[in-house]
């Protein structure tokens, strides 16, 4: 690790003077993912906005319709909470596996999305719900975030404060993980909202996550898993790796993508 | 006077500085003066290096030096020594190119080391290493082991990249054999290469003094004595006696910690230069391409039987990868611990094995748990599963028919069996894993769409090495044996100083246990010290699971003097004759006679000799002996693996494993099962996750542990053990080694009960999921 500056800041209106003033700083959220690749010396920033201290960004609501989780909540935080296991349990479950223990205490859902990650869990809910982002300057819709591989439609400077998840009726996250790093091979939330209202967010296959507009389409019609049981996803595109082939990917997305449905029918 | 602690469930001694945080590693030792080293690896697995600018680094905040391997050519500095010599089937020895410790003119590997620098900080030097400038001219690389012979070679004494083409066995007799069966089994696999990963990273702090002229070398390493031996006669050039090396509390090891490493040596010699401590830590990084790895056998093998199932003659050819240079004892792996090994269980009267080792653009490859006899297992328990599908053959049946029975057994690969019971291990191992309701429980996962499969392995292996003049003779260039000491102290404690070291094992409790059930006192007041060049007399060190076996042997031959001496002390004491002594738990007594004296009166009457036959015993009660054994020690046993396999994602789950071993005597069971899961969740880990691989340019694709998959706890089963006891016959305690045999035997039964599950011959390993789903595919079209 290069060495580096740290900054504390309590409020957000100081992290943001403060991201503007070091261009060459970098926020830091959980530091999951930044920290690991300061050690590598992959990523050398000369300053640390740490925003941990920001309490604005640490809040946690819900009712029936929907939850907002503030941009520092932690996975195990959104993994515990009543309000998110009454209003949409599938995404406490969901925070609830990523990564390990340790992860879960220190990563926040703010610093995975901005970090958009190609195998993390939290942008398939993010798809599958129809999340809206919050940034200390707009409100970005879910479908117009993820742009790329580690891309996103923030820009420089831009902050995620928090996340508005509208409730369906019913959900159900299924992931298939990466022996070695436990991150999503593949991870498919599947969201019922009622009235042919269904959304499918696929994680881990792709550059970023995105929405399967075909098994949406039949599921919109008949939610079950048979509706999607016999769709053959199109491997082209898809990731490449040592553990996975684009093809390989593209089965489990169906395979995920059933025993979800299966889960959210349970 | 004590409950006797052979065979006692003792929680062990050094838990609690472990579980406390309270352990001294090398990383933890700071010396005033403290530096620290970085190393330049090299990004390339094969280039030769033009020019190397050092002088920006050497600016650079807190740099004390930087040296590259002319540095090292001119302070006259060797390379790294071999301890085997293999001599090959045309009677020339092995090819043993120079293993310099910082790159001369080539790089072979990446993560080779090219140059080091030397700092106030590890960051500074860290820093400064990122400003060296190494100009490489890319060769061509080989990293497959296959491809070796006409690649670009990579030694200029071995053209065709060929270390030593190696054979045991009368290849005529088995070849005959072989045009004679009813039946031949031939398989085809690749023992996949793997990567150490102790939890621990190597570590290694030098200092040097200049009021003595001496060196202390503080490493993490499995074999202080060896380190030193190596590095001193070999390497530095430097005596002996002015090198002290201490391998303090070292977090696992599995064969890699053993191993004589550049680093070491870079960091003693830079000691001198600077006349400050230097050390240097591996991160987990440097760990995958330094460590050196394990196994990487390219295989095929072959069964001959007769119709009844019986084994007439076994032909195995195998290729070796051993890496970019040969490590301190790489070239006796994939031989003598790998070929000898071939019979198994079974009366195979004939075998051939032939073994080509070559050079590649990897990192070295050296013993990793288990050794050569993993490998050996995988051929020999493959082709009998696979022999005995192929011939309608119940696996159980087949193994009976074949088993070794009698005792002492030659087998036609040089070993001889001293004791073993294989029928015993086996039909223990079948009732635990309730053989018989498999059928049941493979409809019952038939329901849930998932596929059932059964596995054996039956294997056996070769610890406690071994007689020094037989290795002798194969071209071992050390001792095998082991040293031990044992001090009595005036008030009846005692301190033992053993040559084993302990990096995870529970030495300290295993031979505690030893010491105070002979001697009768409370294990509280025995002290089992290891791991210092300064204070043990000497030491072959701990692998191959030889540590109870050699070094407990040579504790209890000290021991008995030990006793032999206090018997002549207490007959002084009670007036009687050294014939009438009778030591019992404790007490020196007059046989036939109420007269006694405690151990402890024994000891003191040693060291106040106020009434002691002075004038034909010297005072003191402090002992030591050596031990070199007569043979090896087999422990052998039966693995039985039920796995579950998912047809939907190709997911494969150990749905049981029972492991029966005969272990000899077992001293403290709790610590024999922890060595068990241990080395079954290593060999699991063979056959379902992990596996290094390297690309085509000779990169490290499973740098780490986010590629390289090692089992966690939730990736095996709960396992059911047990061992079944044949005293080993040639040592007094009986005892054989366990420390290995999970890793040995293990990989042999997932596979074989994955290919049953799966209804195929045979399948690579890692089985990762997305393997054993193309191979349902494949089965499907």
């Amino acid at each position: 690790m290069h060495a580096f500056e740290y900054h504390r800041p309590s409020t957000t209106k100081d992290a943001l003077a403060l991201g503007a003033q070091k261009s060459e700083g970098r926020y830091l959220a959980g530091g999951q993912s930044l920290v690991q690749a300061m050690k590598l010396r992959l990523s050398s920033p000369s300053d640390l906005i740490d925003l941990a201290a920001i309490s604005d960004l640490k809040a946690l609501s819900g009712d029936a319709g929907s939850v907002t989780i503030g941009a520092m909540v932690r996975h195990a935080d959104v993994a515990a909470s009543p309000a998110v296991q009454k209003a949409i349990p599938a995404l406490a479950q969901l925070a609830g596996i990523i990564g390990d223990r340790q992860v879960r205490h220190m990563g926040t859902i703010g610093g995975s999305l901005a970090n958009s990650d190609p195998a993390a869990d939290y942008p398939a809910a993010v798809l599958g719900l129809g999340a809206t982002i919050t940034t200390n300057k707009r409100k970005i819709e879910a479908d117009k975030f993820f742009k790329g591989l580690y891309e996103t439609a923030l820009e420089p400077g831009e902050l995620i404060t928090q996340v508005a998840f509208p409730a369906p009726k019913r959900a159900a996250y299924m992931k298939f993980k990466n022996p070695a790093s436990r991150f999503a091979l593949v991870g498919v939330f599947v969201a019922d909202f009622g009235n042919g209202a269904v959304r499918v967010g696929v994680t881990g296959a792709g550059a970023c996550a995105f929405r399967q507009a075909e098994m949406e389409k039949a599921l919109s019609q008949k939610f079950a898993p048979e509706s999607v049981a016999g769709i053959k996803v199109k491997a082209d595109g898809l990731n490449n790796d040592l553990h996975a082939s684009p093809e390989y990917r593209a089965h489990l997305i169906t395979v995920m993508a059933k025993r979800a449905v299966e889960a959210a029918l349970k | 006077m004590n409950a006797p602690l052979i065979g006692a469930r003792i929680q062990r001694k050094e838990d609690y500085r472990f579980l406390t945080g309270a352990g001294q590693y090398t990383d933890d030792v700071a010396l005033p003066r403290q530096s620290h080293a970085a190393f330049l690896r090299s990004p390339h697995a094969h280039a030769h290096i033009k020019n190397i600018k050092t002088d920006d680094a050497k600016k650079s905040a807190g740099v004390l030096a930087v040296y590259t391997g002319a540095d090292l050519a001119a302070a006259k500095v060797g390379g790294l020594p071999c301890g085997w010599l293999i001599t090959d089937v045309n009677g020339q020895p092995m090819k043993e190119p120079p293993y310099p410790a910082l790159a001369q003119g080539k790089v072979r590997h990446v993560g080779e080391r090219v140059a080091v620098v030397i700092a106030e900080t590890a960051a500074q030097a860290r820093d400064a290493a990122e400003l060296i400038e190494v100009d490489y001219e890319v060769l061509p690389a080989v990293t497959d082991g296959m491809k070796a012979k006409g690649a670009a070679a990579l030694h200029d004494i071995a053209p065709d990249n060929s270390c030593y083409v190696w054979a045991l066995g009368d290849k005529a007799a088995v070849d005959s054999a072989f045009a004679k069966a009813s039946h031949i089994t031939k398989l085809e696999f690749v023992n996949n290469r793997l990567v150490p990963n102790a939890i621990e990273p190597r570590s290694a702090n030098a200092s040097y003094s200049r009021a003595d002229d001496g060196y202390t070398l503080y490493v993490a390493s499995q074999n202080p004595h060896v380190e030193r031996l190596l590095m001193t006669a070999f390497v530095l050039g430097l005596p002996e006696n002015k090198v002290r090396v201490v391998a303090p509390d070292v977090g696992g090891g599995f064969g890699s910690k053993i191993y004589l490493y550049p680093e070491d040596v870079v960091v003693t010699w830079a000691s001198k230069q600077l006349n400050r401590p230097v050390k240097w830590t591996s991160d987990r990084s440097e760990a995958f391409v330094s460590d050196a790895h394990g196994r990487d056998h390219v295989t095929v093998a072959e069964l001959a039987l007769d119709k009844n199932g019986k084994f007439l003659a076994m032909r195995v050819k195998t290729t070796a990868n051993l890496g970019a240079y040969l490590s301190t004892f790489a070239s006796c792996i994939p031989t003598i611990l790998y070929a000898t090994l071939l019979a198994g269980q079974y009366t195979t009267p004939l075998i051939y094995c032939e073994v080509n080792a070559v050079f590649t653009n990897t990192t070295p490859v050296d013993a990793y748990r288990g050794a050569g006899r993993p490998e050996a297992t995988y051929v020999v328990e493959r082709l009998v599963e696979t022999a005995a599908r192929e011939l309608k053959l119940d696996p159980v049946e087949i193994r009976r028919r074949n088993f070794i029975k009698a005792f002492p057994y030659q087998t036609p690969v040089a070993l001889c069996y001293d004791t073993g019971n294989y029928e015993a291990t086996l039909s223990a191992a079948l009732d635990m894993a309730d053989v018989s309701g498999f059928e049941k429980r493979k409809q019952e996962s038939l329901n849930k769409n998932k596929l059932r499969g059964i596995g054996y392995a039956c294997y056996i292996e070769a610890c406690g090495i071994a007689p020094s003049n037989v290795a002798g003779s194969l071209g071992a260039r050390a001792g095998l044996f082991e040293a031990g000491e044992i001090r009595v102290h005036p008030t009846g404690t005692v301190t033992v100083f053993t040559g084993s070291h302990s990096h995870g094992q529970g030495h300290e409790t295993t031979f505690a246990q030893v010491v105070a059930d002979r001697l009768g006192l409370a294990l509280e007041a025995v002290e089992i010290v290891h791991g210092d060049t300064s204070k043990i007399l000497f030491g072959m060190g701990t692998y191959g699971s030889r540590s109870l076996a050699v070094g407990g042997t040579a504790i209890v031959k000290a021991l008995d003097k030990i006793v032999a001496k206090g018997r002549k002390i207490a007959a002084h004491l009670m007036e009687a004759a050294e014939a009438d002594i009778e030591y019992d738990r404790g007490v020196f007594k007059v046989a036939g006679t109420d007269k006694q004296k405690a151990f402890g009166e024994v000891a003191f009457a040693a060291y106040v000799p106020h009434n002691y036959p002075l004038d034909k015993l010297e005072p003191g009660l402090n002992e030591n002996a050596f031990y070199d054994p007569t043979n090896f020690t087999f422990p052998a046993g039966t693995y039985v693996c039920e796995v579950e396999v998912d047809r939907d994602t190709g997911a494969t789950e150990i749905a049981s494993f029972t492991a029966v071993d005969d272990f000899g005597k077992v001293i403290n069971p709790m610590i024999v099962e922890g060595q068990v899961h241990g080395g079954l969740a290593q060999g699991i880990g063979q056959a379902l996750t992990e596996g290094c691989r390297y690309d085509d340019s000779g990169q490290l694709v499973t740098g780490s542990l986010a590629d390289y998959c090692i089992p966690r706890a939730g990736d095996v089963p709960s396992f059911k053990i047990d061992t079944r006891e044949t005293p080993c016959t040639h040592n007094p305690l009986g005892v054989k080694g366990c420390g290995e045999a999970g890793a040995i035997g293990a990989p042999a039964a997932v596979m074989n009960a994955l290919t049953d599950a799966l209804g195929v011959k045979d399948l690579a390993m890692p089985a990762t999921a997305q393997t054993v789903w193309r191979t349902l595919q494949r089965k499907a079209a």
